[in-house]
């Protein structure tokens, strides 16, 4: 939600109708926010869609003021939960009387895991996966920075433990369980964990 | 006519990712350790995700000519071996694991330069899908010059397979650098990016990585190419067979 969206939320003052009875389209912007950003990542459960950055905006159609537009950003091109959290929203949705929605994907400016909220990096680290250290991208590393693509000589970022809070910790693969994430072993508590790649 | 070009451009994007990630498809369950297992796969789900943003801008493209819309699933599955446009390099067999991370290896060092080159394209659709890859193909490009390295500065054993692994894969690196006459029309409208200008940046990484692995590069020689005139090598076909064949079999079948 988007500051002006913010500002349409309605009942506007002076309107009588009662919440309860409103039909769908006039409910506010800013009740159907709340509703949409609860809703959790479906391969990181313990943070939100919102939290991650995925959500980018509730708004109703400009042409047709029924249909409620929902946009959202993929994290990676390829992400497989992305059809699955359109599904999500739908119901979530329809489940608040929301039955004409619109799920726009937008590409530009691509995700960033600078998105992700401090709410959602403690949740991150609090369910044992590393959250992104921003400032570490692959993207950053210049063309013939070879210590920069050989992380496993020990160039790579120290990333912290998020069980035992230790910096001794190296990369096992850039690709861990999913494609955000990169699997570390913390070489002082021995677990394995997962880190949330910077992208 | 120049959609025409732009709808040949935007197949000839997809197709070098849509059929490495088959490739790469190939290893699940059969990686060397599971977490290899898992980060092939993780490659190949990045390419398949960009190659099908490729694919549904080029259906939207030829629909504006053409009148029907084709989608990612008829490009994907119903075309022939000739009408695909990828490098000859990405459909060469998986072999050894030094074999595919030395494919990986010299495709990522010209993926990284391509996409960042087309994030600037004067199509702003063709710039988001590119800009959005690039930084999926970085992470790519770490891991793949990482095995390299790995494996060339190994053991005497892992050394020899992955110089000849590069070796036997250099003759398809020479076409990854000549613009096709559908290219070549849309660089000078800024709407392409000149594969000619991705030369130097990939010979400057893959020097720099091969001396690291102890790995001598190749004397440029004999170079082959067809991708992109739909001259394939002879595993294209069996590629696609496994590939399209469920949805060959069954008209309709969606999933």
């Amino acid at each position: 939600m988007t500051i002006e969206h913010a500002s349409r939320s309605f009942p506007p003052s002076g309107d009588t109708c009662a919440v309860a009875g409103m039909p769908a389209s006039r409910l506010s912007i800013a009740a159907l926010w709340l509703t949409v950003s609860a809703i959790p990542d479906p391969e990181v459960p313990v943070v939100s869609i919102a939290e991650l950055g995925i959500l980018r905006g509730i708004e109703w159609d400009a042409v047709d003021p029924s249909t409620l537009v929902v946009t959202v950003t993929p994290t990676y091109s390829g992400c497989p939960a992305t059809e699955l959290i359109a599904t999500l929203i739908h119901e979530a949705l329809a489940e608040a009387g929301v039955t004409s929605v619109r799920i726009d994907t937008k590409l530009a400016p691509p995700w960033s895991t600078d998105w992700i909220s401090p709410e959602g990096a403690r949740k991150l680290r609090d369910f044992g996966i590393a959250p992104p250290q921003s400032g570490r991208t692959a993207a950053t590393t210049s063309a013939i920075d070879v210590a920069g693509i050989s992380p496993l000589r020990g160039s790579g970022a120290a990333v912290q433990c998020p069980r035992c809070g230790s910096a001794t910790t190296e990369l096992l693969s850039q690709f861990g369980s999913t494609a955000c994430k990169a699997q570390y072993r913390c070489l002082d508590c021995l677990e394995p964990f997962d880190y949330f790649k910077p992208l | 006519m120049r959609d025409e070009l732009l709808r040949d451009y935007l197949l000839r994007l997809a197709d070098s990712p849509l059929i490495l990630a088959q490739r790469l498809g190939e290893w699940v369950g059969h990686g060397p350790v599971l977490e290899e297992d898992i980060a092939q796969t993780n490659v190949g789900l990045d390419l398949l995700g960009q190659s099908r943003l490729w694919l549904a801008y080029a259906g939207e493209v030829e629909a504006r000519f053409a009148g029907m819309a084709r989608g990612e699933d008829d490009y994907a599955f119903l075309r022939n071996p000739q009408e695909f446009r990828n490098l000859l390099l990405v459909e060469q067999p998986n072999g050894s694991y030094a074999d595919t991370m030395a494919r990986q290896f010299l495709f990522d060092a010209w993926h990284l330069p391509l996409l960042r080159a087309l994030a600037a394209s004067s199509d702003a659709r063709i710039a988001e899908i590119a800009a959005k890859g690039a930084k999926e193909a970085a992470y790519h490009r770490d891991r793949s010059s990482d095995w390299v390295i790995r494996l060339g500065d190994g053991t005497e054993l892992s050394h020899a397979k992955m110089q000849k692994a590069i070796d036997d894969l250099w003759m398809y690196t020479g076409e990854m650098f000549v613009p096709s006459a559908t290219e070549l029309a849309l660089i000078d409208d800024g709407i392409a990016a000149d594969t000619r200008e991705l030369a130097a940046p990939w010979r400057t990484h893959i020097e720099a990585v091969m001396a690291e692995a102890t790995l001598v590069v190749p004397k440029d020689a004999f170079m082959q190419k067809g991708g992109n005139d739909g001259m394939h090598t002879e595993h294209l076909g069996h590629l696609l067979a496994e590939m399209q064949i469920l949805r060959r079999s069954y008209r309709g079948a969606r999933w």
